[in-house]
């Protein structure tokens, strides 16, 4: 590879730039990234920045068996997991303070992945930290590279109704949007919306019963479903129903990253459910249950988890599946990816096959849900709370008083 | 220098930031986990991102963005060729936020 060739696609960084930056004394990966940018967006290229350390530094080189979370501390994302869990951590100070961190309040990296962990195990006690989460789920809104955002609210299992619409419209028109378009998950995304004026167009959706699509969040995102046999004639079960049962379920549970379901109403498969993360073939004899799907800067197609008869008995292996991963991912890892560490057979082995445990982690995602599952807009539509979404002070109004 | 009382310290959440709207463009404002207030230009010199919107740790910020870190006290990248943002002195008198709005007041207001 001659050194202009680019190693990170998404900060623009070529090979020349790293073989420098490793020729000047940055002879690990997380210096490397804090000299170049390499490998700090989507992660993609860590293995080539890798590679080239160990190639220049040779044995000087050790890849690092398992990964520290950040710069703040030598655990790995699985034994932080395991000892806030085992020493019942229930605060970050608490889990810095413990765990021996190198800084005094944590970085960027380690903050957000503890935020999670600690609202995973401690759902009825930890206090929720936004400051310690990524723009995009501290204001419920995606940010856009103007410094405005998007909003896109909820339509479980991709429905909705003329009056909906009307009300999505005359938001758009009334906090002059510039620009309305359709998801690839079956949502109406309002893009270029000013952050003081997030609070009023969420209050004026709320009217209309539209709440929050967490399309910024690492939550579940979108039950994508096709019509089903209400009006295909090749469907063979209500796909529409069921992915409207499972949105209403499963909205508001935060996840290690973000969670994409679609349910089909036949093998046929119109809502792509092959390459979801939980996606659901329905088919004459019941429900064909699939797992570990990407349709992102990896493709991989589903493998099977389940096939049930009952509808029932599909919502509850997924409610199942999501709480597991919920309880053992290392943050930011998308299901298939923690899939390939931990297995497909241990993960069927607990939410398929041994009821007891199945019916266990239904049990604790629905004590979670009793306090995750509420409209976070409708919490920022208060006097009191839309001041955090306007400036502190107009300076030259300031001046002139 | 030109003292001009912005808000409350209490207005900004520990570990975050406000924006302070001006004629010379929007300034970040930002309150540490210990209570020190800095005030720095809210444009990221990476691609213009909003600092204010980034994550607080020790003194520093890290970009929404992309993730550059920038420290709080001098407005420096803290990698080599990052570069860096305009500061403004800002201090905090009686649970107030003072900042020193010399150059950033619209033309011949300044005191
Ligand atoms: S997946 Fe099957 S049931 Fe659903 S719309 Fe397509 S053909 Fe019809
Ligand atoms: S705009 Fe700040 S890191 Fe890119």
């Amino acid at each position: 590879m001659p050194p202009e060739s680019e190693i990170c696609g998404c900060n623009g960084v070529c090979k020349g730039t790293i073989l420098a930056a490793i020729a000047g004394g940055a002879t690990d990966l997380g210096t490397v990234r804090a000299r170049t940018k390499a490998s700090t967006s989507c992660g993609s290229c860590t293995g080539l920045v890798e590679q080239l350390l160990a190639h220049s530094l040779g044995d000087a080189f050790r890849k690092p068996a398992s990964r520290p979370v950040c710069g703040c501390t030598e655990l790995a994302h699985e034994d932080v997991r395991r000892l806030i869990r085992a020493r019942g951590l229930k605060s970050m100070p608490a889990v810095m303070q413990e765990l021996g961190w190198k800084t005094s309040c944590g970085c960027a990296t380690c903050r957000p992945a503890l935020n999670f962990y600690l609202l995973a195990e401690w759902p009825e006690t930890y206090r929720d930290d936004p400051q310690s989460r990524f723009v995009n789920e501290r204001n419920h809104a995606n940010i856009q590279k103007d410094g405005t955002y998007s909003v896109v609210p909820r339509m479980w299992g991709g429905m909705t109704t003329p009056q909906e619409l009307r009300a999505i419209a005359d938001a758009a028109e009334k906090y002059q949007v510039p620009a309305v378009k359709v998801t690839g998950g079956q949502r109406i995304d309002l893009l270029g919306v000013r952050k003081e004026d997030l609070p009023r167009i969420w209050a004026d959706l709320n009217a209309a019963g539209l709440v929050s699509g967490h399309a910024y969040g690492k939550a579940l995102r979108t039950v994508k479903t096709c019509v089903g046999s209400d009006f295909c004639r090749f469907g063979t079960q209500d796909s529409t129903g069921l992915g409207i049962r499972l949105e209403r379920r499963l909205w508001g549970a935060w996840t290690p990253h973000k969670v994409k379901l679609a349910v089909s109403g036949c093998p046929r498969n119109c809502a792509e459910a092959t390459c979801k993360d939980v996606g659901i073939v329905c088919v004459e004899s019941g429900y064909e249950i699939g797992v570990g799907g990407a349709a992102g800067m990896d493709v991989k197609a589903t493998e099977r988890l389940a096939k049930v008869a009952t509808e029932d008995e599909a919502v509850e292996i997924v409610v199942a599946f999501v709480q597991l991963y919920r309880e053992s991912a290392n943050y930011l890892d998308r299901p298939y990816k923690w899939l390939a560490k931990v297995g497909l057979d241990w993960v069927r082995a607990q939410v398929v096959e041994d009821r007891d445990s199945r019916a266990a982690l239904v049990a604790r995602f629905d004590r979670a849900q009793a306090i995750f599952q509420k409209d976070p807009w409708a919490e920022r539509t208060a006097p009191e709370a839309r001041a955090a979404f306007t400036p502190l002070a107009h300076l030259a109004a300031e001046a002139a008083e | 220098m030109t003292w001009i009382d912005i808000g409350a310290l209490e207005d900004i959440p520990r570990r975050g930031a406000r924006v302070l709207r001006t004629a010379q463009g929007c300034v970040a404002v930002f309150r540490t986990a210990d209570d020190r207030v800095f005030a720095l230009d809210d444009r990221c010199p990476h691609r213009g991102g909003p600092l204010s919107e980034g994550i607080v740790h020790g003194d520093a910020v890290t970009c929404p963005l992309h993730g550059l870190v920038i420290g709080l006290a001098d407005g420096r990248a803290r990698d080599a060729e990052g570069g860096k943002v305009e500061t403004y002195p800002a201090r905090i008198e009686g649970g107030r936020i003072l900042i020193d709005a010399a150059r950033l007041l619209p033309e011949g207001r300044a005191a």
